[in-house]
């Protein structure tokens, strides 16, 4: 108990006193996250609308397979891509390795399944409801995918959402691919690991509430910003 | 315009995992008008027309526009029984059919605006289609399919489980349409309907067109006993 009020308590003179190295890192944490929740936001979704529209021969496994990999294993994902991007792996003559750069290709691939599997849930409702009417009006496939993103764009932010929780919450991945470096590849998750691991739980709780703050006010704000939860509204 | 018309069915059937829906039918319209589809509950109305449309799958026989498939797809279009309302604004909801054909956005809101007006929903353009009322909500399905200005108009039961204002509202904005020269196709069971409504009757039972012809004939001198019965109101199997 008095480690949790003593980081509390550490965790508010951090913030208020604007401590750099703190800002550095937490800085690096959103910076690393939201490129990578571009990115597979950019990959996922339209993915996922493909997935909702087309009818192809391996549709069910890659739904399968996509609901199945929601759930893999960050640290697995970080040691393929560590591999991959190692000085004698196959892209590592691009020198990526312990950079921020490898730590989002490694949160993309954790976070594109999760996203692609919950905007599929909702497109897959949202074009079962509009079928018809879009068969009937002869639009294109590419037309549906744009409609079907459009409208349901208030549950696609949700998946959004749900993959920049796990993004910026991660630590397996991104601490093998970028190695924990200081000013370098440091976030706040894996300067959690380093700090619990030198045994002061203060300062690694301080670092983790501040890590859940700065998750909060991202969801807090984007939910004001698109004005969610409007009666009558999507 | 009416390049689409005549129509030909020559046999034609759609089935669904084996088991036929309508068909085989064997039809011709000339697509003055309004043609009304009549008949019981589970006659194969929706599904006649539906195939006529191409939403539903054509497994044997054949239907010839008069002018190439896809052409005549284009100059088609439909109204659900339960109207499909996108998750947009009325406004938007109106646009819709013409932004995908590539009208600009600023001419199809207009169009839009000018629509919303004529059907009555001049004063809900910014409302979000799917919390409007069954009636608004079958107005705005309707003037969303006619503002690309189609040659023909399928209706499946556009007046099921509306009350007779919203009835005759619709009626209205129908018999505009049939007077600016659009072709429509109509099913109902509501004879009421039928007779305000209808130039041509097709009267179906069990997924075949059991009586077809002009709308006088049709209510006047009754070809067939099924036909009689249902016209009298009796329950027809």
């Amino acid at each position: 108990m008095v480690d949790l009020w003593s980081g509390l308590v550490q965790a508010f003179w951090l913030v208020v006193t604007f401590n750099s190295e703190l800002v550095e890192i937490a800085l690096r944490s959103l910076r690393v996250s939201f490129t990578a929740l571009l990115v597979a936001s950019l990959i996922a979704m339209p993915l996922a609308a493909i997935l909702a529209v087309k009818r192809f021969r391996w549709r069910r496994v890659v739904i399968a397979v996509l609901n199945a990999l929601m759930g893999l294993p960050p640290v697995v994902v970080g040691l393929v891509v560590y591999v991959l991007l190692s000085r004698s792996g196959p892209l590592g003559v691009l020198g990526l390795l312990f950079t921020p750069t490898a730590m989002v290709i490694a949160q993309v691939i954790i976070i594109v399944p999760l996203i692609a599997s919950i905007a599929h849930q909702s497109l897959r409702d949202l074009w079962q409801e509009y079928h018809d009417l879009l068969i009937s009006m002869n639009v294109t496939q590419m037309q549906k995918v744009t409609t079907l993103l459009w409208d349901a764009r208030r549950a696609l932010l949700t998946a959004a959402l749900a993959g920049f929780g796990r993004a910026i919450g991660e630590v397996g991945a991104i601490m093998i691919v970028g190695g924990n470096i200081d000013h370098a590849t440091r976030v706040l998750t894996t300067a959690i690991a380093l700090e619990t691991g030198k045994g002061d739980f203060a300062l690694a709780l301080a670092l983790g509430f501040v890590l859940i703050a700065l998750a909060i006010s991202v969801s807090l704000a984007i939910h004001w910003l698109s004005r969610t939860e409007r009666e009558g509204s999507w | 315009m009416s390049a689409l018309f005549p129509v030909v069915l020559d046999s034609a059937e759609t089935a669904r995992r084996g088991q036929v829906l309508a068909g085989p039918v064997n039809l011709t319209l000339d697509g003055q008008g309004i043609c009304v589809v009549l008949g019981p509950n589970g006659a194969g109305k929706t599904s006649l027309l539906r195939l006529m449309h191409g939403a539903a799958r054509l497994t044997a026989g054949s239907i010839r526009w008069s002018c190439p498939t896809p052409q005549a797809r284009r100059a088609q279009a439909f109204v659900f029984q339960r109207p499909v309302m996108l998750r947009r604004t009325v406004l938007e909801n109106l646009a819709y059919p013409l932004r995908i054909r590539g009208v600009r956005r600023r001419e199809a809101m207009q169009r839009a605006a000018d629509w919303a007006g004529r059907v009555g929903l001049g004063g809900m353009l910014d409302r979000q289609a799917p919390v409007l009322s069954g009636g608004e909500q079958q107005k705005l399905a309707l003037a969303r399919a006619l503002i690309a200005e189609p040659a023909l108009l399928f209706l499946d039961e556009p007046c099921a489980s509306l009350d007779g204002r919203a009835m005759r509202e619709i009626e209205e904005i129908l018999l505009a349409a049939r007077a600016a020269g659009t072709s429509l196709i109509l099913s109902t069971h509501d004879m009421g309907q039928a007779r305000r409504l209808a130039d041509e009757v097709v009267f179906m039972l069990h997924g075949k067109v059991h009586e077809a012809g002009p709308a006088h004939d049709f209510f006047n001198q009754t070809a067939t006993p099924e036909a009689r019965a249902f016209l009298h109101g009796d329950i027809v199997e």
